[in-house]
């Protein structure tokens, strides 16, 4: 059983290394002329004013938010998923009910208007 | 002969232990040999696949495709790696370098790490830990921190507008995809691949079809190809999040793309369609490894069809169709599918009769939602316009 540990740290080193050797690759036979207009930020043609990081949408962070919460839900029913053969009955409804509880917030962020995207 | 993975595999590993090799560094090398070949055939895949995805894409758009390097242009995806090596790299100014360097391999090595589990025939697995599907989520989602590292250290508005859309998508669709994913697995009763595949009696595709499709859908947003391609909408966002990469490493996004749709298409084989599972699959596995490879392009073919076939979509229409409609219906067809699959183990009905029910349950409940949704959804208003006039040549006005 370790050793399937093991193999995927290998597995994992030798997928992170492959990639580097082809980007590395072209370092030593690709040209390098490096000058000020080429290596301008591309924006269209236009120069580039002010700060680059600008601000987004606050949007994005309520999807990240919902996100969670329902990531953290399925953690906890991937177990209840593998043993189900094993349950009683009632087990099997309270995994119902836990997803129906997460559901209810659901469609309170969807009531809310929350998912609009305006 | 006929197991010739194992047996290659075991003359290996004699012939180590042969040179005075100790049991720890046999096992660690061949580890390393297996992964290393993995890896390689994955690269020589993807340069096939290049090449199939763009022939495809002309034949379907009326186009010739790729047609002057060889027959049928078949050397096509050589020339351009040839050509990509080549290139300079060209790095913006204000660019953080650390991040931006590694983003590309960080992208490429999500995509190949998931390829340590999948069982590609019986007895040939990588790794047959018993958290496989975990495992393909977790890895999978590092994909998403290479994207948001690609598009916040190349000090590029549109990178990082682009990086922050696909992120929203990536993490959204990752919902109803792990929930579909949790179908097969409530199904065989195991979060090992190995177990999954065998429990495919008849394949799943069969006993949870909604489960596919809205795993399919959602992974066809998680590669991020048309029409969920917002994250590299030309007319808005230049190139999304890799603007600014050029070379090899805007080479590795593009074939950590393509390798993700061939991936995705070898998880559904996993789940959904038999994995190595065929016709003497069980006596001979090397034929159960052409299996898995042939399921697996033909479901990559699929994807590709559908993304040729279809436009774009605007982003409230993708997030909404997810929000409102795959995630909810994904629930309901997880818990419809629990229930249904406690009580009849309880009766013991024969199998055909579970698949039958199963199968019912599935398409009943797809209908359902498709209803709702038509029901819901506000009906597109057309603003009426009165003809207009159109300039008629003298002396052919209809009398």
């Amino acid at each position: 059983m370790l050793n399937y540990w093991v193999y995927i740290g290998v597995f994992l080193v030798v997928s992170l290394v492959v990639p580097l050797i082809a980007v590395l690759l072209p370092a030593l036979i690709s040209p390098k002329k490096p000058n000020a207009r080429k290596e301008e930020v591309y924006e269209c043609g236009i120069e580039t004013k002010g700060n680059v990081r600008i601000q987004f949408k606050s949007q994005y962070y309520i999807y990240a938010l919902i996100f969670l919460v329902f990531d953290i839900e399925i953690i906890f029913l991937f177990p209840w998923a593998v043993s189900l053969g094993k349950l009683p009955l009632f087990a099997v409804i309270e995994g119902v009910l836990f997803i129906a509880i997460l559901f209810a917030g659901l469609i309170y962020a969807m009531k809310k208007g929350v998912m609009a995207w305006s | 002969m006929a197991d010739l993975i194992n047996l290659i595999e075991t003359w290996i590993k004699t012939l180590l232990l042969g040179w005075g090799a100790s049991e720890g560094l046999t096992e660690f090398t061949l580890q390393a040999l297996g992964s290393v070949l993995v890896i390689i055939f994955c690269f020589v895949i993807v340069i096939a696949l290049i090449w199939v995805e763009r022939k495809l894409a002309g034949r379907i758009q009326d186009r010739f495709g790729p047609n002057r390097a060889g027959p049928y242009g078949i050397f096509q995806s050589f020339a351009d790696i040839i050509k990509i090596f080549t290139k300079e790299y060209v790095t913006p100014t204000g660019a953080e370098k650390g991040l931006f360097n590694i983003a590309p391999v960080l992208a490429m090595a999500s995509v190949l790490a998931i390829w340590a589990v999948f069982p590609f025939a019986m007895n040939v697995v990588g790794a047959d830990v018993h958290v496989g599907v975990l495992y393909i989520v977790a890895v999978g989602a590092f994909g998403i921190l290479a994207i948001l590292m690609a598009g916040w250290s190349s000090n590029n508005r549109y990178a990082l507008l682009g990086a922050s859309r696909s992120v929203a998508m990536l993490i959204s669709y990752e919902i109803p995809m792990v929930v579909s994913l949790l179908v097969p697995v409530l199904l065989a009763h195991s979060m090992k691949l190995s177990l999954i595949v065998e429990a495919q009696q008849p394949w799943f595709i069969f006993v949870a079809p909604l489960a596919a499709l809205i795993f399919l859908i959602s992974s066809m947003a998680e590669i991020g190809k048309a029409p969920f391609d917002l994250l590299e909408a030309e007319s808005e966002l230049v190139a999304g999040y890799h603007t600014e990469y050029s070379g090899m490493k805007f080479g590795m996004f593009y074939v950590a793309e393509f390798l993700h749709q061939f991936t995705v298409g070898a998880l559904i084989t996993i789940f959904f369609l038999g994995g190595w599972s065929g016709p003497f699959a069980v006596q001979w596995p090397i034929l159960g490894v052409v299996y898995f490879y042939a399921k697996s392009f033909i479901v990559y073919v699929v994807i590709s069809w559908i993304r040729l076939s279809l436009p774009r979509i605007r982003i409230d229409e993708m997030l909404n169709l997810n929000w409102r409609f795959l995630i909810p219906v994904s629930f309901i067809n997880l818990v419809a599918v629990a229930i249904a699959d406690r009580v009849m183990m309880d009766f013991e009905l024969a199998r055909w009769i579970y698949v039958l029910v199963m199968f019912g349950t599935n398409i009943i409940i797809l209908l359902a939602a498709l209803m709702l949704a038509e029901k819901s959804s506000k009906a597109v208003e057309r603003e009426e316009f009165s003809p207009r006039p159109v300039a008629v040549p003298p002396g052919s006005e209809s009398k």
